[in-house]
């Protein structure tokens, strides 16, 4: 069977060398290949022979830094990155089945940019784009752009504070993407030799957005896109993250520390998606991981110890951390299934290690317990998801 | 082949994906999709193969209107620039790859990074046209809309691309150690530390991109004007024009390389491309004949008007195409016709430009159509396959320019006629690369790797980068 019936939806999400912060120190680790386009085919192709649903690819704006609130000057991890969007688009042709969704950061960029970037990342892949909003609430980010001046930013403040207002700006952001995308219907283009016109402009749209930090009048210059909306996803935590999720995703990350938790995170995100009148609509919710995998159990204990001791002390993630073997992987994927989850976001400790150990060792483990594709069953990223095209919101009905 | 051919001056050749003006012919039946990958990858190998320095791709922010609603008798819809030539860049292994970016609508450190980007992706490929604009028209579809001065525009692109290159050059190219033994990934704690102050922008902290395979992308530019002459000559690797003859080729050659020497800069530093279309045909006379079919396709008796109100400033749309020139005067004062159109503003008196049609159209007897079949946009070269190499050759030759951007009016097929013909033909006189011999664009120009510091461009002098 190509496609079970209650199947687990599997991403990976790629960041430099891995998720652990001396990753680049392993013996298989590529680290001066970073910024190469060999580097990011190699593991695309790899995530696509496991068949994957999708891979994400993290990004700020600023230098990475160990620090979430300021830069710092460490020279003994991965520094430097290229855009996330232009690596998915570079991997779009080398590739045929998987999911494609960068990381695009919504403060201080233009809506309007974004949109037409995502819609031809959909174009170049044939319909499996999709992208992942983020907010940037660092004053340091801010100085690099000189528009915006942000105070000291307290990810940790019980009301949300400025956080509020950057997720209610990515909100509006999403919502021009999205109209964008549909301000062409998709009979559009006409090419009609007998009266000249190459469009039917009463098929154009404007959008006349109108927000807080900005409006956007449209059309977009892009047709729409080949799965009319390509898939925005969000990584959230808390309450304002899962709001943005509620009102404005088609994907969800979230990071519970076990089935309980996730249960737990699953009902405040569909309160929110009730609350936004989204309830009829399908938000796949998985949960994240950050793995570290080998056949052998100790093994990968030793490596995690190993890479621990070149960091002075044991990883901190805002993600479970997962120690052992794929096996054990799966028990764990599917006990989060059975807590509501649609499937995983599994963060690779090392690349490309454990993304090997992904598509070699777990995806046949959970083939064998028939909660896995066996070979891709659809061509666009909203087709493994499962999701229709929608109908175009200008298009009269 | 011998020395003395080596020596020969060598022609330089961009293939301009067609865009969304009316010379692009999208009612022929060879005319594909305009936004389907498939096209770009077509249109890109076609130019790969026959070794062209790089592939040129224009863009606009917002969908042109005239006469309050959206145009719609040209193609419409195009894909984003430095995304679709990052999949470029998947399918071809040396062609350059060159995106037109706005320089008001966007800001450095952002334009700085996806370039930069790209350029790793493409292994040293990347191309930057830097264009401006001021127009609430299209700011419209931004943050700040129309926030910019129209005195303003060529400070701020000025100021753009010197903060780019303090951005491009914060990297040396040397810190990334990555010893996994030793455990030092950066040799220096500073590395990408900018500070760029000026009237436009003032920013600072890390570039996030290490230094790429050519440090800074190719720079484009276009412009006429005398502030567009210099700025090309104080900063930009390649500069379009439009002038079509021999004459008006050599004259703005010798004006523009005569400038490079107050910069510090050789006449190698900068190449002069013309834009130029072409129709081919098995004998002169064929081709002559195919060349005014195409117009008439490019022309229709609609498109006719809509060039008319462009110049006239006023709704003509009962004005009949195959009748004389409209008796009435333009209207002089803010262009209110036709929006989000650059070319508008080459009218600077279209009062006396309205004489001279009239007075063409009266000595050569032309109805409205024809009189702008006859002034707007003909082919630049027209001809058999070897009658069209011998005008390429000669222009070059001759210092009118130092190659072309040939504008093709079929997508994504209109470069395969010339590839398969006239390139060959080139080839045999020497003129024309038979293999690229580098790997980045800035090798297949010929372009050393002097970089003009940014405080070169005039009216800028407050940039700074850590390592400039």
């Amino acid at each position: 069977m190509s496609a079970p019936h209650n199947p687990v939806h599997l991403a990976v999400a790629l960041d430099g060398a891995g998720w652990h912060p001396a990753a680049w120190r392993e013996p298989a680790a590529r680290p001066t290949e970073l910024f190469s386009a060999r580097y990011w085919t190699d593991l695309a192709q790899e995530a696509e022979r496991g068949l994957l649903d999708l891979l994400t690819i993290e990004d700020t704006l600023g230098l990475q830094s160990s620090n979430p609130r300021r830069p710092d000057d460490r020279t003994d991890q991965v520094r430097g990155r290229l855009d996330a969007v232009l690596i998915a688009c570079r991997v779009a042709p080398v590739t045929s089945h998987i999911g494609l969704v960068p990381t695009a950061v919504a403060t201080h960029t233009e809506p309007f940019h974004a949109s037409k970037a995502i819609a031809t990342l959909d174009y170049a892949s044939t319909g499996r784009a999709g992208v992942r909003i983020r907010v940037s609430g660092r004053e340091d980010e801010a100085a690099l752009f000189g528009r915006r001046t942000f105070g000291a930013f307290e990810p940790d403040a019980a009301d949300g504070g400025a956080l509020t207002a950057l997720f209610d700006e990515a909100a509006d952001y999403v919502e021009v993407v999205r109209r964008l995308w549909d301000s062409w219907e998709d009979d559009a283009e006409i090419r009609d030799a007998a009266t000249g016109r190459f469009v039917d402009r009463e098929k154009l749209h404007y959008i006349d957005f109108e927000g807080a930090e900005f409006s956007v009048r449209g059309p977009s210059i892009t047709p729409r896109p080949p799965q009319g909306q390509p898939i925005v996803a969000a990584l959230a935590h808390r309450d304002v993250a899962y709001r943005l999720v509620g009102r404005s995703a088609d994907l969800g990350f979230v990071t519970p520390a076990d089935a309980a938790d996730a249960r737990a995170i699953l009902a405040e995100v569909r309160v929110e998606q009730a609350a936004a009148g989204r309830a009829e609509e399908t938000v796949h919710v998985l949960g994240d991981v950050v793995v570290f995998l080998d056949a052998d159990a100790s093994a990968a204990a030793e490596r995690k110890a190993r890479l621990d001791a070149l960091l002075g002390r044991e990883l901190v993630s805002d993600a479970t951390v997962f120690v052992g073997t794929p096996a054990e992987l799966a028990d764990l994927v599917l006990e989060w299934r059975e807590a509501g989850l649609a499937g995983v976001r599994l963060r690779p400790g090392g690349l490309p290690h454990d993304l090997e150990q992904i598509t070699r060792g777990l995806v046949p483990e959970l083939q064998r317990r028939g909660a896995f594709r066996t070979a891709y069953e659809a061509d666009t990223l909203r087709g493994l998801l499962g999701l229709a095209r929608p109908a175009n919101r200008y298009a009269a009905a | 082949m011998t020395t003395t051919q080596k020596q020969k001056k060598q022609i330089h050749l961009a293939a301009h994906f067609p865009g969304v003006n009316n010379t692009t012919v999208w009612s022929d039946p060879a005319a594909g999709s305009h936004i389907d990958f498939e096209s770009f990858v077509r249109f890109a190998q076609t130019a790969e193969r026959a070794k062209f320095d790089f592939l040129f791709l224009a863009e606009g922010l917002r969908l042109r209107e005239q006469n309050g609603q959206i145009y719609d008798l040209d193609v419409v819809g195009r894909p984003d620039t430095l995304t679709v030539l990052a999949a470029i860049a998947g399918v071809t292994e040396r062609l350059g790859l060159a995106g037109t970016i706005n320089s008001t609508f966007n800001e450095p450190y952002e334009i700085a990074r996806q370039f930069a980007s790209l350029d790793h992706l493409s292994d040293g490929r990347a191309a930057w046209n830097v264009v401006t604009s001021w127009d609430e028209f299209t700011g419209e579809n931004f943050r700040r809309g129309g926030f910019l001065p129209k005195e303003k525009r060529y400070l701020r692109a000025k100021e753009f691309l010197a903060a780019t290159w303090a951005l491009f050059d914060s990297w040396r190219g040397d810190e990334i150690v990555a010893d996994k033994e030793s455990g030092v990934f950066l040799a220096d704690p500073d590395a990408g530390r900018f500070d760029v102050t000026s009237d436009q922008f003032d920013i600072h902290g890390r570039f996030s991109v290490p230094r790429s395979p050519q440090t800074r992308p190719v720079i484009l530019q276009a412009g006429d004007s005398e502030e567009g002459r210099e700025f090309a000559a104080s900063s930009a690797d390649a500069i379009f024009t439009r002038h079509g003859t021999l004459d008006a080729g050599r004259a703005f050659y010798a004006d523009v390389k005569g400038r490079l020497a107050r910069y510090g800069r050789s006449p190698a530093d900068l190449l002069i491309l013309p834009a130029a279309t072409f129709v081919l045909g098995d004998t002169d006379a064929e081709a002559q004949e195919k060349a005014d079919a195409v117009r008439h396709q490019q022309v229709s008796g609609q498109t006719a008007i809509k060039f008319l109100e462009q110049l006239w400033n006023r709704d003509l749309s009962d004005h009949d195409p195959d009748g004389p020139l409209p008796a009435v005067d333009p209207l002089v004062g803010e262009h209110t016709i036709a929006r989000g159109r650059a070319s508008v503003r080459m009218y600077t008196d279209p009062v006396a430009t309205a004489r001279q049609w009239r007075e063409l159209a009266e000595a050569k007897q032309l109805s409205t159509r024809e009189l702008i079949i006859e002034v707007t946009g003909r082919q630049s070269f027209i001809g058999t396959a070897a009658k069209v190499a011998d005008a390429l050759d000669e222009f070059v030759q001759t210092d009118a320019s130092d190659g072309f951007v040939l504008v093709p009016h079929i997508t994504p097929g209109g470069l395969d006629e010339f590839a398969d013909t006239v390139v060959p033909l080139l080839q045999e006189r020497g003129s024309f690369r038979t293999e690229y011999e580098g790997t980045t664009l800035r090798e297949h120009l010929g372009l050393g790797d002097a970089r003009p510091p940014a405080d070169a461009i005039p009216g800028v002098d407050t940039v700074r980068g850590a390592q400039t």
